[in-house]
């Protein structure tokens, strides 16, 4: 197992100002593999995630304790933000292109690591278009705004986007939520063939989402990391009562 | 029968419509007769000489070139030594500094200073640059004063135009591996730069026809040449206006209308360059 081991969370505590967000929490992820984190709203798995590419720092009274070990590496001690969130890419719940064109949004993270070459940007634009299958519908119109894409096109493009970075790790962080269920099922399907070659954390707000594409699924309630298991084992006979309560929809 | 039923929908719309039309109206004809009056009477100075040579016979004849130049020296120095400051400031307020009381002090004194009268100005400029640096009353002195003076201005219209970037641009920009000042330069600064060029362009028109803050610190009543160099005082087109209006008799009407009708031009066309720039880059990066 042990060097199967993406990330290692160890003892995680997070605050914002006086909000106690995440109360120690302790997990591993595997490589190339789908974690997907469960909960209700305001149960902290939008937090977890955002620690794992110290996105929370941007917040002024963030605090943490704890440690996240990214193959063996402190996250937080021996890699500069930027190194980090290179190896580990981030889709949020709303598709966010910048409002520039497709090409150059997709190129934006490889500029900004000093790649200029024209060959080179358009083998990765193409390069990572297609691994976000995006390509066919995109390839005569990538000088066109990238806002004018439909909302499904968006989020692959941002998928793209994000590619386009060559990280090791993918946070998704609700992906889905402003997508029909055609472009959900789209997004989904390209989860499952990107965790062959990346390791994905998943944050959803839909449980059955989670039972499709994860291979293990953590539980959040209230800053607590309530079970962490394999997706069959949580969802068929969880150890906590509370995990079943929340997958049968007796609340949240 | 009420009140009410006596009009019909429609009608009542008619009339609440016609009512801000006329308000519109009443608001913008005071424009329309200062920049009317001002022309009928001025036009008729304006030609080559006027533009062009230096004032003759106690100010009464020839042009007011030397003004002209005075008042471009003035709007240029007075941008380039506010712009960079200006924009660099706000990019840190509005990106770099937390939230604490110190930085709420800053940014309460920006406002403050913003409303600072032109000729408090005036007289700060006269002691700190004329006086105290001993720069004289000189082309040097009057930038620094009329750019003390845009500071609060370019700042405050800078960092609106910045916090007006949603949030989720640096998410974004973050969240692809840039560095804090890559996200700021290329996911940020794009973006709220029509807001930024519009507020700057308008505060250094304004610059260009303050009177009070050059009152003490370039502005000279008449010199038969043009500056040698910045530390010349110079002469400028508000204040000459004032002289020519008020401490020269016998001087042709035309002559102050004239003279009126090119500092308004000068300041439209500052304004038409902002309104092309902000058209030009809202095309650009539209969202």
């Amino acid at each position: 197992m042990e060097h199967n081991v993406c990330f290692s969370v160890r003892d995680l505590d997070i605050r914002f100002g006086a909000v106690h967000a995440l109360h120690r929490v302790s997990c591993d992820i595997a490589r190339n593999g789908i974690l997907g984190a469960i909960g209700p709203a305001n149960s902290g798995k939008t937090t977890f995630l955002r620690a794992l590419n110290r996105l929370n720092e941007t917040q002024d009274n963030y605090r943490m304790s704890g440690s996240i070990l990214l193959e063996g590496r402190d996250i937080n001690k021996d890699f500069k933000p930027e190194g980090l969130r290179r190896r580990v890419g981030m889709i949020f719940a709303l598709p966010m292109p910048l409002p520039l064109s497709i090409y150059e949004n997709i190129a934006f993270g490889p500029r900004r690591q000093g790649i200029n070459d024209k060959r080179r940007l358009d083998a990765a634009v193409e390069e990572s278009l297609r691994s976000a299958f995006l390509w066919e519908e995109v390839k005569d119109r990538l000088k066109s705004a990238a806002t004018k894409l439909s909302g499904g096109q968006q989020q692959r493009l941002c998928i793209a986007r994000t590619l386009a970075v060559k990280p090791d790790v993918i946070l998704f962080d609700e992906p889905c939520s402003g997508l029909d269920p055609i472009s959900t099922a789209k997004v989904e399907e390209s989860m499952v063939v990107l965790k062959k070659k990346y390791t994905i954390v998943l944050v959803t707000n839909n449980t059955k989402q989670a039972a499709r594409v994860s291979d293990r699924v953590a539980f959040f309630l209230m800053g607590d990391l309530i079970e962490e298991d394999v997706t069959d084992r949580i969802f068929t006979s969880p150890k906590d009562k509370r995990t079943e309560d929340y997958i049968v929809g007796k609340f949240g | 029968m009420r009140w009410n039923n006596l009009i019909s929908v429609a009608a009542k719309e008619k009339i609440a419509f016609g009512a801000l039309f006329f308000i519109t109206l009443f608001i913008l004809a005071p424009v329309v007769v200062v920049l009317w009056i001002i022309f009928k009477n001025g036009i008729s100075a304006i030609n080559w000489e006027f533009l062009t040579a230096m004032p003759k016979e106690g100010m009464r004849a020839g042009g007011i070139f030397p003004a002209i130049v005075g008042t471009l020296y003035l709007v240029v120095g007075a941008t380039v030594c506010s712009l960079p400051l200006g924009i660099l400031a706000a990019i840190y307020l509005s990106e770099y500094a937390k939230e604490n009381a110190l930085t709420r002090l800053i940014n309460l004194a920006i406002v403050n200073l913003s409303g600072v009268p032109s000729v408090v100005y005036g007289l700060f400029g006269f002691s700190l640059f004329v006086v105290f640096l001993k720069f004289g009353a000189s082309i040097v002195a009057g930038s620094l004063t009329l750019a003390i003076m845009n500071l609060p201005v370019i700042i405050t219209s800078t960092r609106e135009s910045l916090k007006a970037v949603p949030d989720y641009f640096r998410e974004v920009g973050l969240s692809l591996g840039a560095s804090r000042w890559q996200t700021v330069r290329h996911a940020v600064l794009p973006f709220a730069l029509p807001g930024i060029l519009t507020g700057t362009i308008l505060s250094i028109a304004r610059a260009a026809g303050e009177t009070a803050p050059i009152l003490f610190t370039v502005a000279a009543f008449y010199i038969p040449h043009l500056p040698h160099s910045v530390f010349d005082q110079a002469m400028a087109l508000p204040y000459h206006l004032y002289i020519i209006a008020t401490q020269i008799p016998n001087i042709p009407n035309s002559y102050r209308y004239g003279t009126a009708l090119v500092l308004i031009l000068m300041v439209l066309l500052m304004n038409l360059v902002a309104i092309i720039i902000r058209s030009k880059f809202r095309r650009k990066y539209k969202w």
